[in-house]
């Protein structure tokens, strides 16, 4: 492919790649995200790919296409196919069914029933992508692409006008009118701070430097989180040009991109999306003949948190360890080796081109009064539909939950929902009807964070979950900064010790008086807001710490000390599942001899528990009451009527 | 351990102290630990002081300075996976292989690491086992799995 060295030779490219491309030719798009390949759609595209194979050398012709995307969100039912142009939606596709949908769907033109979606509200499949609830009640501005492009050709992103808004940035507005454009959309930052895109761009623009430097950060490392990996992954081209823009604006020609070696899809995706930017001239010296020149390298983050703080970022860019220093000096002004820096989290690059080709009105049509646009969430926990959805700001956290997430499978009772990861907090069912936004979250104590979502129901443990968060915080806690470092630890040394029933009087307030000090006088943001997980549990949840210290009981059956596994002697039918598949052997019985635990060897691991038949219900858990004694050995022989005869 | 594709991974970075992350990275990543005396060779054409280096490998959690087993073991001990009842499971997976997050049995068998979360929140808990993702785990499961490694 030749350099391309103006807008004009762009369009005439562009309408070449559409020209060659039949609309009404049949593509199989296949999610190779990182959720649908571990559910095993490798598989399932080689199957395709085989399938095809026969078919052409069959029949000599070449029936269908077989795209591999990026995520599209669904990640509950995958493996997921979406097949154009008619857009039909197969879930949970397994190899075995490429050669049927090969012959029936894309042959026959019929549509395979089994693989649909039902809907079991209205009681019908689902044939269309768009027509499901997981996607109709959302707004995918930035996912939607996804599954129609493969991310690993730049063309696919060119048929759908792709690099347009670049185009339109450096040909028809400068430096200082796209700068007006992102601050008038009123963007605000998809990191977790929420701090206005277009006011941070101007300081580093304003910066009396030559050098300056643009950084995507993609250092996404909050557990349960995965917005970043999914555009990085799926649609590379649209960071990249959201970046190329921003470097124009703030008048760079160096860039990064940092992210995580845990993402080694991403990284690959987005190194190859570089380099076809390289060779077509979006990147590179005098970019579409413009004057403008911008590089870009990837580098690798190593394994650590911390390192997602921007300051962190810059010293690991720099090749040392990720600690954070205190600002200002902003990056804007002092950054990447000493020079103005901006940088950026990779949902918010993503946003940009959309609103360079479509106004900032486009953006402030959407959302609330202090956040605009669309939010991507990872919805995940104890709910039906687990996946990534956009949504405009403003939703309901209830929307989000039952009307794309699908409720709490099971049967089981909402408890909570957790937002913005390891610093956000546990909202409530009293708060559900808020409206999902960077303020309205604010206010009941939790964050919007980077994007994590994750739901809670009945059988999860508020001080556990708060612990959990501590634990993960004091392994990440840089350890430079005192309050963070030992804040943290004494906070977790408490939580630990009233799950593990050694809670005492007075705990809660000693929790309080820490949190407040790590938060207040912590160095970086991990430190800061470190508190708020204990905080909002306990403000929602006290009564749990409370049954914790004072009773030594776990409500949710979760603190592996407070709770015990009993068989109930009147349950019991000896069917020896339960002592088969125990590894702790703690279990004695025998055929026709009801089962008891042996509480001194018993691992609480729960085998027992998942495993007995749902009919019989013989084992259950206790906690914060004594477990009965053992049943009397003379009265453990199950005498059965139908054997009597 | 090969030594030739490690020198050429040195060389590659020579006097460049800023890529210093990136040269050890690729180092872990083709001999899966950083034996000392690379990280000497590393500090000497890197043109960073040694001491530096342990603060970095040491910081990091990519990094490995002991040998690691045959087989990877990583438990997902994400949020989502965490509700699910990753701890169950951990717990049994240790029980099971007799080794603590962090640690290579004796035998050069197993390596077992907790990992924040690998990103497949659809099917936890989740436990990874070089590479290959095994989901909807319980204490029970992971022992039907871990009996096809050997």
């Amino acid at each position: 492919m030749a350099r391309i060295n103006s807008p004009a030779e762009l369009e005439e490219f562009r309408k070449d790649i559409i020209s060659k491309k039949d609309p009404n030719r049949p593509c199989i798009a296949v999610c190779t995200g990182t959720g649908c390949l571990a559910l095993g759609a490798a598989n399932v595209v080689a199957a395709f790919k085989e399938e095809i194979e026969k078919q052409k050398l069959q029949s000599k012709v070449d029936v269908v296409d077989i795209r591999e995307t990026g995520c599209p969100g669904f990640c509950e039912r995958g493996p997921i196919i979406v097949i154009y142009p008619e857009e039909i939606c197969y879930l949970q596709v397994q190899p075995g069914d490429a050669k049927e949908i090969i012959f029936e769907t894309i042959l026959g033109k019929k549509i395979i029933d089994r693989l649909l979606y039902v809907d079991l509200t209205a009681d019908k499949k689902v044939v269309h992508e768009s027509e499901i609830p997981f996607y109709k009640n959302q707004k995918r501005l930035l996912l939607g692409n996804n599954i129609k492009i493969d991310p690993k050709s730049i063309d696919d992103y060119l048929a759908l006008g792709g690099y347009s808004a670049l185009v339109k940035a450096l040909f028809h507005l400068t430096p200082e009118q796209v700068l007006e454009l992102v601050k008038n959309s009123k963007l605000r930052g998809r990191g977790g701070a929420g701090f206005l895109t277009g006011v941070k761009w101007e300081f580093a623009r304003r910066s009396p430097d030559k050098t300056k430097y643009v950084i995507v950060n993609a250092d996404e490392g909050d557990p349960g989180a995965f917005m970043d990996r999914a555009l990085l992954e799926g649609n590379p081209h649209a960071v990249l040009e959201g970046l190329i823009i921003g470097a124009y604006a703030i008048g760079s020609h160096e860039g990064y991109f940092y992210v995580r070696q845990e993402y080694p899809l991403a990284v690959k995706n987005i190194g190859i999306a570089i380099k076809q930017a390289e060779e077509y001239g979006f990147v590179g010296k005098n970019i579409l003949g413009s004057g403008f020149d911008f590089t870009i390298k990837v580098h690798q983050g190593a394994g650590a948190f911390v390192c997602g703080e921007e300051t962190a970022l810059l010293m690991s860019l720099e090749g040392k360890p990720g600690e954070p220093r205190p600002r200002p000096p902003y990056p804007a002004v002092k950054g990447l080796w000493g020079k103005p820096t901006n940088i950026n989290n990779v949902e918010t690059w993503a946003n940009v081109p959309l609103i360079i080709k479509n106004g900032s009105d486009f953006l402030t049509s959407i959302g609330t009064e202090g956040s605009k646009g669309t939010k991507i969430f990872s919805l995940v926990g104890k709910v039906n539909n687990t996946g990534l959805v956009e949504v405009p700001m403003g939703i309901t956290l209830r929307d989000i939950i039952y009307k794309v997430g699908g409720g709490i499978p099971g049967g089981k009772k909402f408890k909570a929902v957790q937002t913005g990861g390891p610093s956000g907090g546990c909202i409530p069912e009293e708060f559900l009807d808020i409206q999902v936004d960077f303020d309205e979250l604010a206010k009941v104590g939790a964050i919007m964070g980077s994007g994590g979502m994750i739901v809670m129901d009945e059988d999860t443990c508020m001080v556990d979950v708060a612990r959990y968060f501590l634990n993960f915080l004091t392994d990440e806690s840089c350890g430079k900064c005192t309050p963070c470092r030992e804040g943290i630890r004494q906070m977790l040394k408490i939580l630990t010790n009233i799950s593990k029933g050694r809670g005492r009087e007075g705990d809660i307030e000693l929790l309080e008086e820490l949190a407040r000090t790590t938060g207040d006088a912590s160095l970086c943001a991990l430190g800061r807001t470190a508190p708020n997980p204990v905080l909002s549990t306990i403000r929602y949840f006290r009564d749990e710490y409370e049954a914790h210290i004072k009773d030594k009981r776990c409500p949710a059956y979760v603190c592996k000390e407070l709770i015990s596994y009993y068989i109930d002697p009147d349950k019991c039918q000896a069917c020896m599942i339960c002592l088969r598949k125990c590894p702790a052997e703690a279990i004695d019985g025998g055929k026709n001899r009801i089962h008891i635990i042996d509480q001194n060897k018993c691992t609480k691991c729960g085998t027992c528990f998942e495993v007995c038949p749902s009919r019989f219900g013989a084992v259950t858990r206790l906690s914060g009451e004594p477990v009965p004694p053992p049943f009397p050995e003379e009265k453990r022989t199950i005498v059965r009527k139908s054997k009597d005869k | 351990m090969d030594k030739g594709k490690i020198d050429k991974i040195i060389d590659k970075y020579e006097g460049d102290a800023g890529s210093l992350i990136q040269a050890l990275l690729e180092i872990q990543s083709e001999n899966r630990w950083l034996p000392k005396e690379v990280l000497a060779k590393v500090s000497k054409k890197l043109n960073v002081p040694l001491s530096r280096i342990q603060h970095i490998v040491t910081f990091y959690k990519a990094f490995s300075l002991v040998p690691k087993g045959r087989h990877e073991v990583h438990v997902c001990t994400g949020t989502a996976c965490h509700v699910r009842g990753a701890p169950r499971l951990l717990d049994s997976v240790k029980d099971l292989i007799g080794i603590s997050p962090g640690e290579t049995d004796m035998d050069l068998k197993y390596s077992l690491e907790t990992v924040n979360c690998v990103g497949c929140c659809a099917l936890g808990p989740v436990m990874v086992i070089d590479g290959e993702y095994y989901g909807k785990m319980s204490p029970a499961k992971s022992e039907d799995v871990l009996k096809n490694y050997d």
